[in-house]
């Protein structure tokens, strides 16, 4: 066990874990942030997705120690109001069906957004391909992505 | 325990649906605060205006939580922005609450629609009491009740309370489709919010107090035991207090968080009596599904006599595997005993079946069992088990605790219930013009239903009546079925045998267009041409229905009408759960293998509830079927599942998503299935544009290995 300190979502937090523990367990057993999800635990799903120092990250890859003296963002704290740009424009595109992957789909088009304003189709297959929805709302999730930049719909 | 098959449960869901969930109105004021008008188990209206709905279906991302109160909501007249929802636990005032079976909107229209009628009428009485004015001079409108001779109005919640008091409607009006002012519009859904900023809550997600996590080892090798195991490792980790078995085939990590259970499991040492399944591999179960298929089967259907046919004949054969469902929310469950009662917070598709089970290993009444339903993320039929249900409470009953199961990915793929494996045997008769005189489909695929201790009657898997049936108008036809008993793990996966069934035959039939020389389209249409009702068991499937989704798929994917160079279309339909759905894929192929570009669906599932919803539900019909044709395939090596995770068992990304365009037949008639007819088309439509583009025909699935 070791004392860890973490800045998510802009505050500070003093965790007592073991120092392998994945950022993505500290995140929502100790701190109780489950909007950011397990699905995979090996990297291959994109739902444990947070912003580290605003790069897309899979939290279920990344010991907690290695987070460590950086910015976290998790979708909690992705805007003031649950009010981000791309979470409007989700709601607008009526993205989410079972919604258990989106909160990481949509903390992976905020940071493709944060480099890449107006980003092209290539754009946003290449950054979103690593987030997997069982549902099948890729074609949405792309409406809401070309939305969120304001582009033509 | 001896429970119904699911297509039994649906049956008689759907006659408690129509009839007796009426009769279980309860009694005023037995629920919710006082002058809350409460006229069925349906329904509250609170005085100060707050309409409640309760949904007694689950919610996996089907829009159960939006479709179902919009269609109470419409009846009732109600301002839809005062709608809210709460979930219904298992209880026994709604009947059957199974979630399969793409049967929610279809068995709950007449109790949901007549819930918000009686309610309305009961509402336009109370207005007509305080006014003392005739009941037909009031009218009801967005939640108030109107009397125009006098320009008076009172809101429901201002009604609520001189309304319960009134006697209830057993019988009251249905209005038409034409006046409907919320059913079929593309409402919002109401989940959508809370699953965009975090909040959602699903199983996994779910505290209680004081609640410990688990994970389990469970023995890889179905019919296994534990032998013996050593745990000294496991409880050196920081935080694990308790390791045990769970039955006969499982042992319990239990932990202050979920990564040290995780820690104490990779830590634990189980020696594994693995059973007399230790051999068993896919290829023997592929040799048995072939050999078995010469021996007896149950008809399905017939009609004339395919054995007196002369003519040039055409034989296929047709293979596809096991599959797994991975729905993206990892099984889970939480659970609290408490000595004669135990509560359970659960994922469930079924959780009158959880309630059930508890109570049974339990040993207690399932009174005492309090199932609540919590988000699912994803369920696709995984969550019709109940096997979540039972460990943990065995667990909690263990360490006297609330507890909460966690299972990893690579648990979720190994110890799943599994699509079962299949084998088709095709043929046809042609006459001189390339029509089919005759038609035979022999399915040969393990029962679902018979492995769970019900098997259906006749040796037929009772699945198979909604999910089999052929819709073209042809002279002779024997539909079979062939039970082949496998000791792999059965479960019912979105859209169920209906994939086999649909794969194989109109894979079959475009093989014999070609054969024919004609136009896949033509052909189909040609079979479709004279306007017929064919009766498969229950459904009566009209040839008009599938002809119109064709055309109409057709004429929206531009069948025909020239395409971009180096790309080929296919074409398929498929009929089950009383939907017909047609799909147009489109391709390209790239070093072999197949680049889908569109997708254009058609479907008549009856009146719309919300054409949003549905076009969800066809768009992730056809991707959640583009990987099960692509990719999806479980094999088994000594006895245990090879896939894991994401890696090897690969659903389709957003860089092989095909544009998917949903098209609706218009219709009156009473809602159909939406969450599976989608899916059954694809594979087909794939293979066949495959097909066309070279010429070579695709007989198993998966597509890519």
């Amino acid at each position: 066990m070791a004392d860890i300190t973490l800045r998510i979502n802009g505050s500070q937090h003093r965790v007592s874990v073991a120092p392998d523990t994945p950022l993505l367990w500290v995140l929502r057993d100790t701190l109780q942030l489950t909007g950011t999800k397990f699905g995979c635990g090996a990297g291959l799903c994109g739902a444990c997705t947070v912003h580290l120092d605003g790069g897309a990250i899979r939290s279920c890859s990344i010991p907690v120690s290695q987070a460590s003296g950086k910015n976290i963002t998790t979708i909690e704290g992705l805007s003031a109001n649950g009010l981000h740009a791309l979470q409007q424009a989700w709601i607008a595109e009526q993205v989410p069906q079972c919604g258990y992957c989106q909160t990481g789909q949509i903390m992976a088009a905020a940071a493709l957004l944060a480099k890449t304003p107006q980003p092209s189709d290539d754009q946003i297959t290449q950054a979103m391909n690593g987030n997997l929805c069982r549902c099948g709302t890729y074609d949405r999730i792309r409406r809401a992505i070309h939305r969120a930049a304001g582009g033509a719909q | 325990m001896s429970p119904l098959s699911r297509r039994e449960f649906l049956s008689v869901g759907a006659a408690a649906g129509a009839g007796l969930v009426i009769g279980f109105y309860l009694p005023h004021g037995s629920r919710g605060a006082k002058d809350t008008f409460a006229p069925n188990a349906y329904l509250k209206i609170a005085p100060d205006g707050n309409i409640t709905v309760v949904v007694a279906r689950s919610e996996m991302g089907q829009g159960v939580r939006t479709a179902l109160p919009m269609i109470l909501a419409e009846e009732l007249e109600a301002d839809w922005k005062q709608i809210a929802i709460e979930q219904a636990g298992a209880s026994t005032l709604y009947g059957d609450q199974t979630t399969g079976g793409s049967a929610s909107v279809r068995t709950t229209w007449d109790p949901m629609r007549k819930a918000g009628a009686a309610a309305r009428e009961m509402l336009i009485s109370a207005g007509a009491l305080e006014w003392g004015v005739p009941r037909a001079s009031c009218k009801a409108q967005n939640s108030a009740i109107i009397h125009s001779d006098s320009n008076r109005r009172l809101t429901y919640g201002q009604l609520a309370s001189k309304a319960a008091g009134l006697p209830i409607p057993t019988d009251p009006p249905l209005k038409q489709a034409k006046d409907y002012q919320i059913v079929g519009k593309a409402i919002p859904r109401l989940d959508v919010p809370a699953k965009v900023d975090g909040t959602a809550e699903y199983g996994i997600d779910f505290r209680v107090p004081g609640m410990k996590y688990a994970v389990l080892s469970r023995c890889a090798v179905a019919g296994g035991k534990v032998a013996s195991f050593d745990d000294k490792e496991a409880k050196k980790i920081s935080g694990v207090s308790y390791v045990g078995k769970v039955g006969d085939s499982a042992v319990a990590v239990v932990a202050d968080n979920v990564w040290s259970a995780m820690e104490g499991r990779r830590s634990l040492n189980v020696q594994w009596d693995d059973g007399p399944n230790a051999s068993l591999n896919s290829a023997a179960i592929y040799d048995s599904l072939k050999k078995a298929s010469s021996g007896k089967s149950a008809t399905l259907y017939s009609v004339g006599d395919v054995s007196k046919v002369q003519g040039r004949r055409i034989e296929s054969t047709y293979e596809l595997p096991f599959m797994a469902h991975a729905p993206m929310e990892p099984g889970n469950c939480t659970a609290q005993f408490r000595g004669s009662a135990c509560e359970l917070w659960a994922p469930t598709q079924v959780p009158q079946d959880v309630r059930d089970s508890v109570a049974q290993v339990l040993a207690i009444s399932p009174d005492q069992v309090k199932v609540n339903v919590t988000l699912m993320g994803g369920g696709f039929g995984r969550r019709l088990e109940h096997d979540y249900g039972v460990e943990v409470v065995l667990v909690s009953k263990a360490v006297n605790a609330p507890v909460k199961v966690i299972w990893t990915r690579e648990d979720d793929m190994r110890n799943s219930t599994y699509r079962p494996a299949s084998y088709h045997q095709l043929s046809a008769v042609l006459d001189g013009a390339g029509w089919p005189i005759a038609f035979s489909h022999r399915i040969v695929s393990p029962s679902i239903s018979a492995q769970k201790g019900t098997p259906g009657d006749g040796g037929i898997d009772p699945d198979l009546k909604d999910e089999a049936g052929l819709v073209y108008s042809i002279p002779n036809v024997v539909l079979e079925y062939v039970d082949v008993q496998t000791p792999v793990p059965l479960g019912w996966m979105r859209s169920v045998y209906a994939l086999q069934a649909g794969f194989a035959s109109e894979s079959f039939i475009d093989e014999l267009a070609s054969a024919a020389r004609k136009d896949p389209l033509d052909y189909r249409l040609h079979l479709l041409a004279n306007d017929q009702d064919v009766r498969y068991f229950d459904t009566i499937w009209r040839t008009s229905r599938m002809r119109g989704v064709l055309q109409l798929a057709a004429e929206k994917g531009g069948w025909g009408k020239g395409l971009p160079a180096g790309h080929y279309q296919g074409i398929a339909c498929f009929a089950c759960f009383s939907s017909y759905v047609a799909e147009v894929v489109e391709i390209s192929m790239d070093n072999a293998q197949p680049r889908v570009h569109r997708v254009v669906a058609a479907i008549d599932c009856g009146q719309v509830v919300n054409p949003n919803i549905l076009e969800q539900q066809i768009q992730g019909g056809v991707i959640y079927a583009l990987t099960n044709a692509m990719r999806a395939q479980i094999t088994i090596d000594k006895g245990r599942v090879v896939q894991g995770n994401f890696d090897d068992y690969a659903p389709v990304r957003m860089n092989e998503a095909p544009v998917v365009e949903a098209y609706f037949v218009p219709s009156s008639e009473a809602p159909t299935g939406a969450g599976e007819p989608p899916v059954p088309p694809l594979a087909a439509a794939l293979s066949n544009a495959i097909y066309a583009a070279t010429r070579k025909r695709v007989r198993s699935l998966p597509l890519l290995t």
